[in-house]
């Protein structure tokens, strides 16, 4: 049974469905239907998206009830509550320290009322102000895992900062939730191919996309892109350069004992069952490696480079995400246990 | 994302007031796989047929309320949910004539974690019924 409790658990970020949601084709309901029927038992959501009203408005008891009912209804398992920290409210001016610290703790509370093992803070929140929420964690019995997230990486010096806070606090209700987007390995497909239909001539496209797998500096990417004749969309792509990048993985080993839970980030699973971009394969080897025993939620967001020339089908990329992260976790055959 | 989802088709319609029409009327949606409170939408602008829209004269509702753009900036306590669809009342005496119009909208945005303020812009034909 011991060896059973170590194995990475397999979720989903409902994220992965906004643009079902979104258009209203799938409710909160089809959603969690949808993964349990995959066997991705551990459910992520962003608040706000998932409930009408957070958090300006407030969320009331009855869609808080619905809400267990579903996770017992599927047996599924509440993960993480993301949360946005919107300090730029006030224009010209940002929110005080103090209250970033009390719109974190009502999180911690919503998170608290969902059941959730975690909340999610964006990477660009100020350490501080998470150190001082930290005890009100505790104390509501989650964690607030900070979500590194590319352009940003392990080495950053922001990311130093964080896990330096973190130590010196001396609260483990502070961690980290990788995004594996800081893992992209090729270009993604998806991405060339939409901005070529927003108008980067395609020798421009290639050549962005063989300097990305040379991992050539974007800086120097860019300029060539403009003495080529770039503008728009061909600069447009030249900047994703400057936003993703190819990380190692194994960056990770040195942070796993605050590494609680993963975003599976993917743009395109192929129908061989593999990611065109980002490789899986290694990601859950290092990850294997350091013993993590957490949840990976599926992360689709493929759905804004190909919506304008094709149908989105979030559910079909899911489940193909899931069918290989249960061959690299090295899952057991449901049918196989049952027999 | 969803910039093609902003502006809800078949929602064209003139605002009428005691039998003359003042405005025009449609549903939009964020672009945005999130909601966002109030304060934070810094823009919403309209264009007919290649004519911008004065700023003043955009109303936005939700749930009953409506507000100015100016207004809104200062309205902390209420949000546009994600996927929800707001009504956007741009007041021009006459209202449109019926038949199809080039409605353009650009929503701008303050996101917090963003280092830029994005701006996303729909464009669609709607049919205003005779």
């Amino acid at each position: 049974m011991a060896a059973k409790e170590k194995r990475i658990k397999r979720g989903v970020s409902l994220y992965s469905f906004q643009n079902e949601t979104f258009l209203g084709l799938m409710n909160l309901e089809d959603c969690i239907r949808t993964c349990a029927e995959m066997g991705a038992f551990g459910i992520e959501v962003i608040g706000e998206q998932s409930f009408w009203g957070w958090p300006e408005v407030g969320v009331e008891e009855s869609a808080i009830a619905d809400w267990h009912a579903l996770m017992k209804k599927y047996k599924t398992t509440a993960v993480s509550h993301d949360f946005m920290l919107d300090y730029k409210r006030y224009k010209g001016r940002p929110m005080p320290f103090d209250e970033q610290v009390a719109s974190v703790k009502r999180d911690i509370e919503f998170g608290a009322r969902l059941g959730m093992k975690y909340i999610r803070a964006l990477v660009s929140i100020d350490p501080a102000v998470l150190v001082a929420a930290a005890p009100y964690a505790e104390e509501k019995g989650l964690k607030i895992l900070l979500e590194v997230h590319a352009p940003l990486h392990f080495d950053h010096p922001w990311i130093i900062r964080h896990a330096e806070a973190y130590e010196k606090s001396g609260s483990d209700a502070l961690g980290f939730l990788p995004d594996m987007g800081m893992f992209v390995f090729k270009f993604p497909r998806v991405w060339k191919e939409r901005f070529i239909r927003n108008g980067c001539p395609r020798h421009i496209a290639d050549y962005i996309e063989k300097a990305y797998e040379d991992r050539v500096l974007s800086e120097y990417v860019l300029l060539n892109v403009r003495e080529m004749g770039g503008e728009g969309p061909a600069m447009g792509m030249a900047e994703t350069l400057r936003h993703n990048a190819a990380f190692e993985p194994k960056r990770m080993l040195d942070y796993m004992p605050r590494i609680h839970n993963i975003h599976g980030k993917f743009y395109e699973m192929t129908e061989d069952l593999e990611e065109y971009s980002i490789p899986y394969d290694e990601i859950v080897a290092v990850l294997k490696k350091g013993g993590y025993a957490g949840y990976i939620c599926s992360e689709y967001e493929g759905n804004r480079w190909i919506e304008d020339a094709e149908e989105v089908r979030s559910v079909e990329q899911v489940r193909r995400q899931q069918e290989m992260l249960k061959r690299l976790i090295g899952e057991p055959d449901s049918k196989a246990m049952a027999a | 994302m969803f910039d093609n989802k902003m502006i809800c088709e078949d929602t064209l319609e003139n605002v009428v007031e005691r039998g003359k029409a003042v405005g025009f009327s449609f549903l939009a949606r964020l672009p945005y796989y999130r909601g966002l409170g109030l304060s934070m939408v810094e823009d919403i602008a309209v264009m007919v047929d290649g004519e911008a829209m004065p700023r003043e004269s955009v109303r936005f509702s939700v749930r009953g309320r409506t507000w100015t753009l100016d207004q809104m900036e200062t309205e902390y306590g209420d949000r546009w949910n994600f996927g929800e669809k707001a009504k956007i009342t741009v007041l021009k005496a006459g209202g449109l004539k019926p038949g199809k119009h080039k409605i353009g909208l650009a929503e701008r945005l303050r996101i917090s974690y963003l280092p830029f303020v994005p701006t996303t812009k729909d464009l669609k034909e709607l049919n205003v019924a005779a």
